[in-house]
């Protein structure tokens, strides 16, 4: 066994023990689901976007691994409070198999949330195509490592709770509501556009969408392409700040 | 030979210095105690050598390596009994030590049984699959006792280490903490409020008081230098009689409102 796996490990054992907690999760995307999916889904129709459900739902997974890695990345606020952190400060391992460890713990709880977004949005009507599925669980985990890393990059940063709802209202609202998960990224107004194209998001969501129902707005490749790039970035970053943190 | 040598070291919190230019060295195989009131700076000087914190100046040197430029040599040569809770309580104690044993790469043939006998050397064996959360303070504090002799490190740091554990504990610990001493001339650098544990353990002290050392020398000598009867009286007769109140929680809030967005 070594340091990455143990880490990863604690983070999938924490996950798996607090059902509360992955229920509670599922609160969120299940509601948007059903309110938007049945409340826009008649209009969407009319203005001859086809069925919204098919359209929405790769945008409600999305949002399920970003909500859950970016709260995967934050809990090592609660490590700096709760103390286990400074064990692992002290212990002879690189900052950077620390970081890697958490990092893809926390991702993989993620894609295990997406999972179960996908599976509750088959429930309510998401028919979607499965010939693309392994590229599918490649996007989500490229979108699960990137906010999980960000995610710990900007707790690195904090040293209690209350940032997190700053982290929660200014970075992660704004990043979904602005990905092209709710509404098409055709004809938008050229701000909204501008924000959606430098939006990481919305290349994940894109992705999920291209591989799940077909239409990718930017194309396949790109969406890889670019989403493979910032999330190697954002490790890089990641471990940059987690290298910083002082106890 | 030297395991811990420390010159002129500072470290300031902004305007307040709560290590003010502190020397002193610490032989390879001794125990020493560091005492001081609440607040002197114990825990502080602790996190320089122990790599958690930057010194503001200063130098210092584990077993030859500095703390802040090979913090990684430093780490493989140092174990630490927190002051501060570290466990991670939504584990079971056994995953605890299982975590800490693969951290510093314990052979797997030695990491089972030394984690057995550990555990059941603090008596929690038979719990050890529950989750700490659901353990009594002190019963928590055995599990960080017995995590910190996990893997036989050749420095040993213990920051209060006894602290709200019953007397029967205390004397099992520090019976433990011998004869690593003894056996694998393990060097304990601790500190502790009880001092009838530094008169009985300590081969050497030093106290410290608003960042300063003040005296140093063996339990004896201290003893007989300030003409007291006991440790505890010469303690008293050094750092005066006045009580420190930097643990107040108030205070510690406001530390951690404080330091939200400035990282130190
Ligand atoms: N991160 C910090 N920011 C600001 N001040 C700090 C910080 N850490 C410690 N201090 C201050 O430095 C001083 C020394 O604290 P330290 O924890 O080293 O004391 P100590 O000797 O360990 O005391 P105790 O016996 O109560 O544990 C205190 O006044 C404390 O408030
Ligand atoms: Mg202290």
């Amino acid at each position: 066994m070594n340091a990455i796996y143990i880490l990863w490990l604690r983070q999938i054992k924490r996950y798996f023990r607090s059902r509360a907690r992955i229920v509670g999760s599922l609160g969120q995307p299940l509601l948007f689901l059903v309110a938007l999916g049945f409340g826009f889904g008649p209009i969407f129709e009319k203005a001859g976007g086809g069925n919204y459900i098919q359209f929405l739902a790769p945008g409600i997974i999305a949002m399920g691994i970003l909500f859950t890695a970016v709260f995967s990345g934050i809990e090592v606020i609660w490590d700096k409070q709760f103390g286990f952190l400074k064990e692992t400060l002290v212990a002879p391992v690189s900052r950077f198999e620390i970081m890697l460890g958490r990092t893809l713990g926390g991702a993989t709880v993620a894609i295990f949330q997406g999972v179960l977004v996908f599976l509750l949005s088959l429930l309510i009507g998401f028919r979607p195509e499965l010939s693309l599925l392994p590229v599918a669980i490649v996007f989500a985990a490229l979108i699960a490592i990137f906010f999980t890393a960000l995610g710990t990059a900007l707790a690195s940063m904090l040293d209690d709770m209350q940032g997190f709802q700053l982290i929660m209202n200014f970075l992660v609202m704004p990043t979904f509501f602005l990905s092209g998960a709710l509404f098409p990224m055709q004809g938008l107004p050229p701000a909204v556009a501008a924000i959606a194209a430098i939006n990481p998001l919305s290349y994940g969501v894109d992705g999920l969408r291209g591989t799940l129902v077909g239409g990718a707005h930017f194309g396949l490749f790109t969406d890889l392409g670019i989403l493979s790039i910032v999330t190697i970035l954002s490790i890089a970053f990641g471990s940059y700040m987690f290298s910083k943190i002082r106890v | 030979m030297f395991s811990i040598e420390v010159k002129n070291l500072t470290k300031k919190f902004g305007q307040f210095t709560a290590v003010d230019n502190i020397s002193f060295t610490v032989k390879k195989g001794s125990i020493f105690a560091f005492l001081g009131p609440n607040g002197a700076g114990k825990t502080t000087t602790i996190k320089m050598l122990t790599t958690l914190m930057d010194q503001t100046s200063g130098e210092m040197l584990l077993n030859g390596f500095n703390p802040r430029t090979q913090s990684n040599e430093v780490r493989k040569t140092f174990g630490i009994v927190f002051q501060d809770p570290s466990v991670d309580d939504e584990l079971t104690a056994y995953e605890n030590m299982e975590i800490h044993g693969v951290l510093y790469k314990v052979p797997n043939s030695i990491l089972k049984p030394r984690i057995e006998q550990l555990m059941k050397f603090v008596e929690l064996w038979d719990r050890k699959d529950e989750l700490v959360r659901n353990f009594s303070g002190g019963m928590k504090r055995r599990l960080e006792i017995a995590r910190g002799f996990l893997h036989h490190p050749k420095i040993l740091f213990l920051d209060e280490p006894t602290l709200g554990l019953d007397p029967q504990t205390r004397n099992h610990v520090w019976n433990y903490i011998k004869k690593l001493n003894q056996e694998e001339e393990t060097t304990v650098f601790f500190t502790t409020h009880y001092m009838a544990e530094a008169e009985k353990s300590a081969t050497e002290i030093a106290i410290i008081d608003k960042g300063k050392i003040i005296i140093q020398g063996t339990p004896d000598e201290l003893v007989k230098k300030t003409g007291s009867e006991n440790l505890e009286d010469a303690f008293i007769a050094i750092t005066g009689h006045e009580i420190r109140e930097e643990e107040a929680n108030s205070v510690d809030g406001m530390r951690l409102q404080r330091r939200m967005w400035t990282r130190k």
